[in-house]
């Protein structure tokens, strides 16, 4: 951590000595990813490349943890650098300082804002791409998300073009394609976000249930209160620039989470402190939305 | 039921440009036959249509040798134009550097290159699929390098976060991105294809539409020169034509995309 190296390490060999206890539990104890001290810097817009004094610091000292099994939310307040975290956790960016470490495969699954599906390939061509970019034979590739569909909603379009799709069902296979990458975390940045409310909601109600269902470990960046007390295991709050976690919330609500949870007096308090962590305090609500 | 809305859309899509022709014809019969009287100056459609018939082996033998040209320049410009805009979009210095000498390639006039070509080449095949290709690359080139170009940032970091290498963003992304111009730079190009062939034979050649074109106007056969004309608009249009035909096939998913673009207008 100390100096401008930055080590992606393969995490998973630790964690032999306690297998088979914590199989049972989505909140297993070895963290999937592991994120420490990351520091990130821009040249100011106009200033060249003069002094270090010039730069432009976004990130500054940013750690993170997320368990294997867990969904972790990332908020913060726009401009935070939300997007250099994402950046960096994709592994588009290097940082100045600190390390990223994935468990397992050692890279992310990155679900972008737009769902990016590419029009010239259908549904299921689309959900292949990571695997064949990875170097999977499309057949096998074809195979091995075939089962998925049905889940995904999207059983019977596999041959359809992303332009026959409505926009919650594109979120959908975007999501299905970052799923098959097979990668032990899912990085998504606000997926739903150019949703109308309804299919936001629906689809947010899809993913607790799916998510419960596969375990999946999910870094969900957003800036959506609800939706991230709602889905989340735990939800970390960044600072204005530059960046760090100011705070961890456990959202210990009960799972199965439907839309009985949004009515619970659990979920407002919560979304209260959150809101609160983020500087807004009470009485002030109509000022932040 | 779906064929005959097909053939109805066809008809009213296709009436306005036939019916003109339909009075453009007639009115140039009138003209031949009630004004001028002198098929030296201008023939009439019917004596062009009947003295091509009866000169159709001929005129079909010099035919196949004009579509050989259009068919090996095209093939020599789609080459070079994938090849250098690939090499323009995998490099900013090529970019730079062969951009300014494409538009240079374009101001050069066919008219002069034609007989220089035939003085270094002779009269063989090759000066004419030189020219042919000269005549259609640009068009190709320009919209592949633009259509490459045009690829999304975002859609090109997904790429990168899934570890593809710039060879498989190339293949993946950017060549199915830019089909639909290039289909566009296609019809351009395509249109300049038997023209250039036509322009080079007539520069000097042993066979061909141009040469003959050339040898009847000498002989003052305008019939038979009006009937080349009309052979050669007819192929061109035919490979205009298969341009739509071949994007349909190559680019399916295009269809979907208008149909949403409407069903949101």
């Amino acid at each position: 951590m100390s100096g401008s190296e930055t080590t992606v390490l393969s995490g998973g060999a630790d964690v032999t000595g306690e297998a088979g206890t914590t199989d049972t539990t989505n909140v297993a104890a070895r963290p999937a990813l592991e994120v420490t001290g990351l520091v990130q810097e821009f040249a100011r817009p106009g200033a060249g490349r003069r002094s270090k004094a010039e730069k432009l610091r976004v990130l500054d000292g940013l750690s993170l943890t997320v368990r294997e099994g867990e969904f972790a939310a990332v908020i913060g307040p726009s401009g935070s650098g939300k997007s250099t975290l994402l950046n960096i956790l994709a592994g588009l960016d290097k940082p100045v300082e600190g390390t990223v470490s994935v468990g397992g495969s050692g890279a992310v699954a990155y679900m972008p804002q737009k769902d990016l599906l590419f029009p010239w390939r259908t549904v299921e061509d689309n959900a292949i791409l990571g695997l064949e970019v990875a170097g999977t034979p499309k057949k096998q590739a074809r195979e091995q998300v075939a089962p998925l569909f049905d889940e995904f909603g999207l059983g019977g379009f596999e041959h359809s073009y992303p332009a026959q799709l409505s926009g919650g069902m594109r979120q959908r296979a975007a999501l299905l394609r970052t799923v098959a990458m097979n990668r032990p975390v899912l990085l998504l940045d606000e997926p739903f976000g150019a949703l109308d409310s309804l299919t936001r909601t629906q689809l947010q109600l899809w993913l607790a249930e799916t998510r419960q269902r596969h375990g999946w470990t999910i870094v969900l960046v957003t800036h959506d209160i609800r939706e991230a007390v709602f889905l989340a295991d735990s939800v970390h709050v960044l600072s204005p620039r530059p960046a760090r976690v100011t705070r961890r919330f456990e959202i210990d609500l009960p799972r199965p989470r439907t839309a009985d949870t949004f009515g619970l007096p659990e979920f407002a308090q919560l979304e209260r402190e959150l809101l609160e962590a983020l500087g807004v305090h009470a009485g002030e609500r109509a000022a932040a939305a | 039921m779906n064929i005959s809305a097909n053939v109805f859309r066809v008809l009213r899509t296709a009436w306005p440009p036939v019916l003109l022709a339909a009075v453009l014809i007639v009115g140039w019969q009138l003209l031949a036959d009630e004004v001028i009287h002198d098929a030296q100056v201008l023939p009439s459609p019917t004596s062009v249509v009947s003295a091509g018939w009866d000169q159709r082996s001929t005129i079909w033998s010099e035919t196949l040798p004009t579509l050989r040209e259009t068919e090996l320049g095209f093939a020599l410009s789609f080459a070079v134009s994938w090849l250098i805009a690939g090499a323009m979009d995998f490099s900013a210095v090529v970019r730079r550097a062969v951009y300014p000498l494409l538009v240079t390639s374009q101001t050069v006039p066919v008219v002069a290159l034609a007989p220089m070509f035939v003085v270094v080449f002779g009269f063989t095949l090759l000066p004419k699929v030189l020219l042919v290709a000269l005549a259609t690359f640009f068009p190709l080139t320009a919209s592949l390098a633009e259509g490459f170009a045009t690829v999304n940032g975002e859609a090109s970091r997904l790429l990168r976060s899934m570890g593809a290498s710039r060879w498989q963003e190339f293949w993946r992304i950017r060549v199915p991105g830019a089909l639909p111009f290039f289909f566009t730079g296609l019809r351009v190009s395509i249109t300049y294809a038997i023209g250039g062939a036509i322009f080079a034979e007539y520069a000097g050649a042993e066979h061909g539409l141009g040469l003959y074109l050339n040898q009847m106007q000498q002989v003052f056969r305008l019939d038979l020169v009006f009937a080349t004309v009309i052979v050669v608009a007819a192929l061109s249009v035919a490979l205009f034509a298969a341009t739509y035909l071949l994007e349909r096939w190559l680019t399916p998913w295009r269809r979907f995309e208008r149909a949403e673009k409407e069903s949101a207008a």
